[in-house]
């Protein structure tokens, strides 16, 4: 194994990320529906020119988004919603327009399948699929036990990423994260199946051994698995960021709406991405009204 | 108590399929279920566990609707990360849902109706947890409104497992099925009919029989006897309220109609 030069401070820009992807690549995208989405870094690929990219989420409008721009050729998905608005308007345009290849699985084979690639095996056994359509529509095939239950299941095939992308509340320079909020989702599984992941922060640190030791327990993965980093308070906007806010359901309901009228991602793609983040943010009311939004109720 | 409603009745009833579990995670969705679950933990099953309807496990069932973020008392905690591990795959919970299709297997569908899985005609939410559910543990299901476009012959797109044999593989296990109830706005079934096909066990106050089957696209089984759905005393309606604080239940069937129908 030749020797690998490993630059400690990883920081970089949206842009700067958004370089590092190119066309064709599989990307997984952190945050579960509304919540804890990378935004900030999807608006980044939608002021980009990239394309043709299969994405892998637990989907909410960072899909709905990415289909409405032409950016996605396929979808691995469970299910797309926006939680109080449950059907995602932009993502049923896209599969009832037939634009999109599609791997459709149930949400626990979908973790199953990120465990396979982090652990780099080519698929991980389940009961789940077994009597339902998945298998068939989706092309995934079965194994047998090879002891003596002679078991037959679904071999849930390896979810392997080119990048992952993920919105985190605190990090430092050298990819040190810490994530805090009731449910971080699967966001250590889309670290660990990607071959490199970039995370986006609401606060960055220079060493987080000065600032926050005492929360140590919250590096849900570790800096190995982070290839770069950047800066980007709000940058789960419209979606929640428990504790720092809530998600922004008029943000999202007028992006629902706007689904039906005009209808035309051109026509509200300034809106809803802007022509940079600051700029975006300002659309918004900017820091301090995302800081005031409440955080959600179940 | 002829100031019973319909949803009220259907609360009390969708909390019996929970009575009697043991230690399982109940989860209703939508707000009939989720009462449900509720009435059932704090009446005939207090063993039931469940969530605040985010990640927390809680003792005190949480009330539906606007309240304060810190109003639950979290006693123990369920991520999402973690559902699969604890409650999910190890069989130690029991859903109630509302999927968009039900068929005379049980066979539910939440994905997509008409066209082709390349392009449907519909798209809806997706199959979720529903494939994982159907084959681990229990689940019941409710609907606000009874209909054949509910209760179909068979589903554009099998998103959860039923007793259908043809979609059985050899040496697959499938023990773990356990489809209990159906509660609607007209009755409760099972499926306990023969070769698990579906089967009416109670009609709510003033409903018949043939009125049931004529809202269903199969034949259904009957129970003899076949009883009226019992409706919820003084002590359930009074849990119901407390859980219910916004009477939000009272947009869950159409027109709100009483338990008892007008004669």
């Amino acid at each position: 194994m030749s020797a690998q030069i490993v630059k400690p401070d990883k920081r970089m820009s949206a842009a700067d990320i958004v370089a590092q992807l190119s066309d064709g690549m599989t990307i997984g995208i952190g945050g579960w529906g509304p919540r804890r989405k990378p935004m900030a870094l999807v608006r980044e690929i939608l002021r980009s020119d990239l394309k043709d990219l299969t994405v892998v989420a637990y989907g909410g409008a960072d899909v709905g988004m990415l289909c409405a721009a032409g950016k996605v050729s396929k979808l691995v998905f469970a299910f797309v919603s926006l939680d109080a608005i449950p059907l995602e308007p932009w993502f049923r345009k896209a599969r009832e327009s037939g634009q999109l290849e599609v791997l459709e699985v149930d949400e626990g084979m979908f973790q199953w399948g990120l465990k396979a690639a982090a652990f780099q095996l080519p698929f991980l056994p389940t009961r789940v699929g077994l009597g339902t359509d998945l298998a068939e529509l989706g092309g995934l095939k079965t194994v047998q036990s090879p002891y003596d239950d002679g078991e037959t299941l679904i071999a849930m095939p390896a979810l392997r990423l080119d990048a992952a992308l993920i919105h985190v509340n605190r990090c430092d320079w050298r990819g040190n994260v810490q994530l805090f909020g009731p449910d971080v989702y699967y966001d250590e599984w889309f670290a660990k199946a990607a071959a490199k992941t970039y995370v986006s922060c609401e606060e960055l640190v220079d060493r987080m051994e000065d600032h926050y030791p005492e929360n140590a327990q919250a590096n849900l993965f570790e800096r190995c698995f982070v290839s770069g980093v950047a800066e980007m308070p709000c940058g789960a906007h419209p979606s929640s960021m428990p504790p720092h806010y809530g998600w922004d359901m008029k943000a999202f309901k007028a992006y629902a709406d706007a689904a039906r009228d005009p209808g035309d991602w051109n026509a509200v793609r300034a809106r809803f991405v802007g022509a940079s983040e600051a700029e975006y943010l300002a659309t918004f009311g900017g820091k301090e009204a995302v800081a005031g939004l409440p955080l959600p109720i179940f | 108590m002829t100031d019973v409603t319909l949803a009220e009745l259907c609360i009390f009833a969708c909390s019996e399929a929970f009575r009697g579990n043991g230690e399982i995670v109940a989860t209703g969705v939508g707000p009939v279920p989720r009462v449900a679950a509720g009435l059932a933990k704090l009446t005939h099953s207090p063993e039931l566990m469940m969530t605040d309807g985010e990640c927390f496990l809680v003792e005190q069932p949480v009330p539906i609707g606007p309240r304060d973020y810190d109003d639950r008392k979290a006693a123990g905690w369920l991520p999402f990360s973690r559902f699969f591990d604890s409650a999910v795959w190890t069989g130690r919970r029991h859903a109630m849902v509302t999927p968009t299709q039900l068929d005379r297997f049980g066979q539910i569908n939440l994905s997509f109706m008409g066209g082709t899985y390349r392009q449907p005609k519909t798209q809806m939410l997706g199959v979720r947890g529903f494939p994982g559910n159907t084959i681990y543990h229990p689940n019941s299901f409710f609907f606000a409104a009874h209909g054949p476009r509910v209760f179909v012959p068979e589903v554009d797109m099998i998103s959860g497992v039923g007793y259908n044999p043809a979609k059985r593989v050899a040496n697959g296990n499938y023990s773990g099925v356990d489809l209990r109830v159906i509660v609607t706005n007209l009755c409760v079934m099972d499926f306990a009919g023969p070769e698990n096909a579906i089967r009416v066990v109670s009609l709510h106050p003033g409903v018949t029989f043939e009125e049931v089957q004529s809202a269903t696209g199969f034949e259904l089984h009957r129970a003899d006897p076949l009883p009226e759905t019992p409706l919820p005393g003084r002590d359930e309606l009074a849990v119901i309220a407390d859980l219910d604080p916004h009477n939000i239940r009272a947009g869950v069937i159409k027109d709100n109609p009483p338990a008892r129908r007008a004669a």
